[in-house]
C-alpha cells in the first residue's frame, strides 16, 4: 500500500530559486525509501515540505498526498495533527534540534503529550521507555538530563526517540547521521534498521551519502537540481546506475579497498541548470 | 550550585571592597579640604584644626580607610575625650550640611526610589516585552515599524524633557493629576500611586524602547532555531512553540539587562527625581553634590554601587537557575 505520494511537487521560494522541480516519489508502507543526492539538490526543501515546515517565503505547487490525503494547501491544524503523531522527522544536527533549556526527557514526553491524553508523569514514564529502547543507558536518570550533558550520538537517540514515541507510519530522517562521526554512524544505523524491523515505520532517508542508502534503503531516488534523475531498488540503481550523473555520484565514493594513493573523481557541472544532470561530464 | 552562589557573592563582596577604595580615594584625595566643607564659610583656624582631629583628617590616608570600613561593618566613633561622637554600624559618615548620619538620610529617602524603580520596571517589562515579540510575530508588519519608531523615539528622548512634558500634560493642563510628592504606601496607596505615574511612565518610555528592541532581536533569532523547528515538527499547538521554545530562550537576555536596570534605579533615579522633586536617593546624591557635601557623596555612591554589586550577583544567579549549561560550568 502507498504510504506516501509525492506528484509534480515544486518548491519556489520569493527569491526566485526553484529548489525543488517537479518531483515525483512513492513510499510504500513499511519500506524505506532513500533520497540521495548533492548539497543544494532539493532533499531537505522536499522533506520540509511533505511536513508543511516550510518558511512563509516557500510556495509549494504539487500534490503531497499522505495515507490517502492530500496535504499540500491543507490547513495548519491538519499538519498539527499529523506531525509528530503519524510523520515524525529527525534532523542533521541533534544537539542545535534539541532544545537546551529543557529536560531530554520532557522533550520526549512533550511530543507524547502534544497527541495522546496524558499527565506528566505518564508521559515521564513513557519517555523513560522510549530512551530505554533507543539504547540510552540508565535511562530514568537520563531523562533529567539536558543535551549539552549527552554525546553526539546519544542526541540523535533522544531525537530518535522523540519521533517514534507515538508509533508513526512515516519517519523523515534528514541526514540523521551527517553530523556524527562514523562509528557513531553505524550505531545509529542499526538502531534506524532495528527499529524498522520491530515497528514496520516507513522511512524516507535523506542523505548525501551512499553509503548510508546502501545500508538501510530499499529504495532510492537520485535528485539532482530540484529533479528525480534516477529512481529504482537499491539493487539496481547501485550495481546498474543508467544515468551518468549517478555513475559520477557512486565514483565520487572513496572505497577503503580502492588503489592507493588515489584521487577521487569530482563532479564538473554547474548546478544552474537542473535538466542537464544527464550530461555530467565524470 | 551552592558552590557558585558563594563563589559569586565572594567575588561581589571584593568588587565592593574596592569600589570603597576608589570612591575613597576620589573623594578624600581631592583638592577641596573636607574640614574647610565641614565648618562653613567664615571659618577660624582653630576651629578647622579642630574638625580635622575629630574626623581623624591628620592620620595617614591608609589609616583613615581602614576608619572608613571598620565605620560600615561595625561602626566607629569620631573625636576624642569630651567630644566624642558616636556612629553606630553601618556608619557613613555624618554630613557636612546637617549633622545627621549619612545612613539615616539614605535608609529615609530608600523608599520613595524603590516606588519609582519597582513600579518603572513592572511597566517597562509589561509593555517593552509584549511589544518585542507581537512585532517579532509580525515582522515587516505596519505593527512592527510603528512600534520600533515608538522605540526609537522612547530610546531618544531625554527624561527631563519627557518628565517636564508629562507634568505640562497631566498636572498642569488636563489637572488629572497633583504635583508629585513623598508619600508613603502604607498610609496613602492612592496619593503614592497618583504622585508615582508620572515617574513611572517617564522612565518606563526609556526603558521600554529598549527592552523592545532586545526582545524582538532576540525573538527572531530563536525563532530561526532549529529546536523550534523540531518542536513544530512534533505537532505542538503554535502558541507552545511560541512561549516555551521561542520565548523562554529569547528572554533569557532580557534578565541580564533587567537586572542591571533595577539594581542601578534602586541606587536613585538622579534625573527622574530631581525633575519630579521627589526627595530619593537620586536627588539626596544631586543635592549633595551641589553642596559638595562629601561624605554624602561618598555614602550614595557606595549604597548605588551595592545595589549594582547586589543586582549583578543576582543576576549570575537567577541565570544558573533558568540556564542549565550555566549551572554546569559554574
Amino acid at each position: 500500500m502507498t504510504l506516501l505520494t509525492v506528484r509534480g511537487l515544486s518548491v519556489d521560494f520569493l527569491s526566485g530559486v526553484r529548489a525543488v522541480d517537479g518531483l515525483d516519489l512513492e513510499l510504500a508502507a513499511g519500506r524505506v525509501l532513500g533520497v540521495v543526492g548533492e548539497s543544494g539538490s532539493g532533499k531537505s526543501v522536499t522533506s520540509l515540505a511533505v511536513m508543511g515546515l516550510l518558511p512563509p517565503d516557500a510556495r509549494v505547487t504539487g500534490e503531497v498526498r499522505f495515507d490517502g490525503r492530500e496535504l499540500n494547501g491543507v490547513g495548519q491544524r491538519t499538519l498539527r495533527g499529523l506531525r509528530g503523531n503519524r510523520i515524525a522527522m529527525i534532523f542533521q544536527d541533534p544537539l542545535s534540534c534539541l532544545n537546551p533549556y529543557y529536560p531530554v526527557g520532557f522533550q520526549v514526553a512533550e511530543a507524547y503529550r502534544a497527541h495522546r491524553r496524558a499527565g506528566r508523569r505518564a508521559a515521564h514514564r513513557v519517555a523513560v521507555r522510549m530512551l530505554e529502547r533507543v539504547g540510552i543507558p540508565e535511562p530514568e536518570r537520563r531523562a533529567r538530563a539536558y543535551p549539552h550533558e549527552f554525546s553526539g550520538g546519544m542526541r540523535q537517540r533522544v531525537m530518535i526517540a522523540m519521533a517514534l514515541c507515538l508509533e508513526p507510519d512515516l519517519l523523515i530522517a534528514d541526514e540523521p547521521t551527517t553530523a556524527l562521526d562514523v562509528t557513531v554512524q553505524a550505531q545509529i544505523l542499526d538502531l534506524l534498521r532495528d527499529l524498522r524491523e520491530r515497528s514496520g515505520t516507513a522511512i524516507m532517508l535523506i542523505t548525501h551519502d551512499m553509503g548510508v542508502v546502501a545500508g538501510l534503503a530499499d529504495d532510492v531516488v537520485v535528485m539532482y537540481g530540484g529533479r528525480a534523475v534516477e529512481r529504482g531498488t537499491v539493487r539496481d540503481v547501485f550495481y546498474r546506475p543508467r544515468e551518468t550523473y549517478t555513475k559520477g555520484l557512486l565514483a565520487c565514493v572513496p572505497r577503503v579497498d580502492g588503489p592507493l594513493p588515489v584521487r577521487l573523481p569530482t563532479l564538473r557541472t554547474p548546478v544552474t541548470a537542473a535538466g542537464e544532470a544527464s550530461e555530467v561530464t565524470v | 550550585m551552592i558552590l557558585y552562589a558563594l563563589r559569586r557573592l565572594a567575588a561581589a563582596a571584593a568588587i565592593l571592597l574596592v569600589i570603597c577604595a576608589a570612591t575613597f580615594a576620589i573623594f578624600y584625595l581631592m583638592p577641596a579640604d573636607p574640614a574647610q566643607g565641614a565648618c562653613g564659610k567664615a571659618c577660624s583656624p582653630e576651629r578647622i584644626a579642630q574638625i580635622r582631629a575629630t574626623l581623624g583628617l591628620n592620620h595617614s590616608v591608609v589609616t583613615q580607610f581602614r576608619d572608613y570600613l571598620v565605620g560600615i561593618v561595625a561602626g566607629r566613633t569620631y573625636g576624642t575625650g569630651a567630644q566624642v561622637v558616636s556612629c553606630p554600624f553601618p556608619c557613613l559618615g555624618f554630613s557636612f550640611q546637617t549633622n545627621e548620619p549619612v545612613w539615616r538620610m539614605l535608609t529615609d529617602r530608600l523608599p520613595v526610589s524603590v516606588s519609582i524603580a519597582v513600579g518603572a520596571a513592572v511597566l517597562w517589562l509589561a509593555v517593552g516585552v509584549t511589544a518585542g515579540v507581537v512585532s517579532a510575530l509580525c515582522r515587516g508588519s505596519l505593527w512592527d515599524r510603528a512600534a520600533m519608531v515608538a522605540a526609537l523615539g522612547g530610546v531618544s528622548l531625554p527624561i527631563y524633557f519627557t518628565a517636564l512634558v508629562l507634568q505640562y500634560l497631566l498636572v498642569v493642563k488636563a489637572g488629572l493629576l497633583p504635583y508629585p510628592q513623598a508619600v508613603s504606601l502604607t498610609a496613602d496607596p492612592v496619593g503614592w500611586a497618583e504622585s508615582m505615574v508620572m515617574p513611572w511612565i517617564a522612565l518606563a518610555m526609556l526603558y521600554a524602547g529598549v527592552y523592545a528592541r532586545i526582545t524582538r532581536g532576540e525573538m527572531l533569532e530563536s525563532l530561526g532555531q532549529n529546536y523550534v523547528r523540531t518542536a513544530r515538527a512534533k505537532g505542538l499547538p503554535e502558541p507552545t512553540v511560541l512561549r516555551r521554545h521561542a520565548l523562554r530562550p529569547a528572554l533569557m537576555p532580557i534578565v541580564t539587562i533587567f537586572g542591571m536596570d533595577l539594581g542601578a534605579l534602586l541606587g536613585g533615579a538622579l534625573i527622574t527625581e530631581s525633575v519630579f522633586g521627589l526627595p530619593g536617593v537620586g536627588k539626596l546624591a544631586a543635592d549633595a553634590i551641589n553642596s559638595a557635601d562629601q561624605p554624602v557623596i561618598l555614602g550614595v555612591t557606595l549604597f548605588a554601587a551595592g545595589f549594582v554589586v547586589l543586582a549583578n550577583v543576582s543576576v549570575d544567579l537567577v541565570y544558573a537557575a533558568l540556564d542549565p549549561r550555566v549551572r554546569a560550568v559554574g
